[in-house]
């Protein structure tokens, strides 16, 4: 049941550029987004959460960034490997020193690690553009190239396949004996070392490929925008995967598309209504969000039917009492 | 104590202490292949420390712990155990969000490095022989059960199980059945040498109920304020003046 609901969704976000055009950049950034989420979403399993991962998101718009403008327009494909490239071996960099640390101390280490480009992307002007950031020129595809109109449509079905293969890529890990060990590293590490195994280990393994998903998703953002900014790894846009993953819920990986849909949603709308103060909109609704649903929008079902019974137990009662 | 056997693992002139308090003063011991030995001594005589000397956990000031030719001091936990070392806990250490057959899969799939990422844990080849070893622990009947809500003598046997997945060639086990209804005590000991022999692993545990000591050790060592005060046949260490005066107190 829950495998055909799946399979009926991924098949009309993939008829969604036919069934509704106007929605295509609204997903197109969901998908970018979510990418970086579901990094977030795997360290969350080992109880860890980063306030830095903007700069694997930042690392995947500036390869696109620097390529492009090298080689005049790259290519998707092979900006899609110098991303998964510069993304995996930075993240196994900064991972190395992350990983031994847990809690505040993971947190507070990756978002110190995130400034820090942050401040290098500002200060070295000739190199990096500034604050105004660098263009992302628009790359072909298989040698083909396209018009802007087009290559929304392109850039759709990228970050869409990416979220699949994301997606699926997640749930075999964490079905694995690697993925277990990654929750059991949550639980008791004790017990880990004397099974065996690295508690350390087994979390940079699962960083560097969240680093990976956070610079695919990167690479999506920045494709679509046609700019790479410093903004990307500022703490607040890491805070954001970090508020999405949990407003999704740590259950499963459709807690996090459902998330990340819910926030860009609340965002836009937010920002329609009030450009000013969007932000207060948004906060609203999500602290609105987390008391009713503590687990995330995950519990949203389980909490409805709770409701449910409640309600049709209060119903109940009433009709006795006036019997 | 003379022996024919080499000994599976020595340690020699341990000595460890915590600011001023002496865990360890010059602790010499060999564990020979095959036996169960206990280990007894009033609190704080440093009966823990030596385990956690031994599985890597600690590292002490002065002293050796060979085995097979190698020397454990200065290797981490894990690497120990990669040799043949498993450790129980006083307080069992489980994957409590997991299922018991889990917590077993687990500690194989590291044994085997089976780090194949599209391979669900659960159809791990090693899955019948968790099973078997659970059956071997009387646990077999809880394996779908989470960890979590096990009463404490399961929670002790599934912990042992744990740690014998590591096939160990020597287990330490850190008062087996502490924590345990009175009642349920010898029935779980009863299991718990039972598997062992039948996994013929050679084991040390740390012991505070006397008769479980006379009842299963094959050979008891005697610990006092870091030094083993002495070592022999159950029989005739517990029938020493001195030990009684000491530890078991009369």
């Amino acid at each position: 049941m829950k495998r055909l609901l799946v399979i009926a969704l991924v098949v009309v976000l993939a008829l969604l550029p036919v069934l509704s055009a106007g929605n295509v950049t609204f997903a197109t950034t969901v998908y970018a987004k979510m990418l970086a989420v579901l990094g977030i979403f795997l360290l969350l399993q080992a109880g860890q959460v980063s306030f830095g991962h903007g700069m694997y998101f930042a690392a995947g718009a500036y390869t696109a960034a620097y390529m492009g403008q090298a080689m005049g327009g790259a290519d998707i494909l092979l900006l899609l490997l110098a991303v998964i490239a510069i993304s995996g071996l930075s993240g196994l960099i900064v991972g190395l020193f992350v990983s031994r640390y847990r809690y505040i101390f993971f947190a507070m280490l990756n978002l110190a690690f995130s400034m820090a480009v942050f401040a290098l992307l500002e200060k070295l002007f000739h190199l990096t553009g500034g604050t105004d950031g660098l263009r992302v020129p628009r790359p072909t595809l298989l040698g083909e190239s396209f018009s802007r109109a087009q290559f929304d449509i392109v850039i759709y079905y990228f970050s869409f396949i990416m979220v699949v293969l994301g997606s699926l890529g997640i749930w075999l890990y964490l079905r694995s004996p690697l993925g277990q060990a990654l929750k059991a590293v949550k639980v008791n590490e004790t017990r880990l070392e004397y099974i065996g195994l690295s508690a350390n280990r087994t979390i940079l393994i699962a960083y560097v490929f969240s680093a990976v998903l956070a610079g695919i998703g990167g690479l999506a953002f920045g494709l679509q925008q046609g700019l790479a900014v410093p903004e990307l790894t500022f703490w607040t846009r890491s805070g954001e995967f970090v508020f999405i993953a949990v407003l999704g819920g740590v259950g499963n990986v459709i807690g996090v598309f459902a998330g990340t849909v819910v926030f860009q949603a609340v965002r836009f709308v937010a920002a329609a209504l009030l450009d000013d103060a969007w932000q207060l909109i948004l906060g609203i609704v999500l602290i609105g969000i987390i008391l009713v649903v503590p687990a995330g929008l995950i519990g949203l079902p389980a909490r409805l039917m709770e409701l449910g019974r409640a309600i049709r137990k209060r119903r109940f009662l009433a009709g006795r009492e006036q019997e | 104590m003379s022996r024919n056997t080499t000994p599976l693992l020595s340690a020699r002139g341990i000595k460890i202490s915590f600011g001023g308090v002496i865990a360890a003063d010059g602790i010499d011991l060999d564990i020979f292949p095959g036996e169960m030995l206990a280990i007894i001594g009033p609190n704080g005589a440093g009966k823990t420390t030596f385990l956690n000397v031994c599985t890597g956990y600690l590292k002490p000031q002065a002293g050796s712990v060979r085995m097979g030719g190698a020397e454990l001091l200065g290797m981490a936990p894990r690497a120990i155990t990669r040799l043949g070392v498993a450790r129980a806990f006083q307080i069992p250490q489980l994957f409590v969000e997991h299922t018991v057959l889990e917590n077993m899969l687990l500690s194989a799939a590291v044994r085997e490095r089976a780090w194949n990422p599209f391979r669900n844990l659960h159809a791990l080849p090693q899955r019948d022989e968790m099973m078997e070893l659970l059956r071997l622990v009387d646990c077999a009947d809880i394996a779908e059960r989470s960890a979590h809500e096990l009463p404490e003598g399961q929670r002790k046997l599934v912990d042992i199980a744990i740690a014998l997945a590591q096939r160990p060639k020597l287990l330490l086990m850190d008062e087996p059945t502490s924590g345990v209804a009175s009642s349920d005590k010898f029935g779980i000991m009863e299991i718990l040498i039972d598997a062992l022999r039948k996994a013929q692993v050679t084991s040390v545990f740390v012991e505070h109920d006397m008769e479980m000591v006379t009842r299963y050790a094959s050979r008891v060592a005697v610990w006092s304020e870091g030094r083993i005060q002495m070592q022999g046949e159950p029989a005739h260490v517990m029938n020493d003046p001195e030990v009684i005066r000491t530890v078991i107190g009369g």
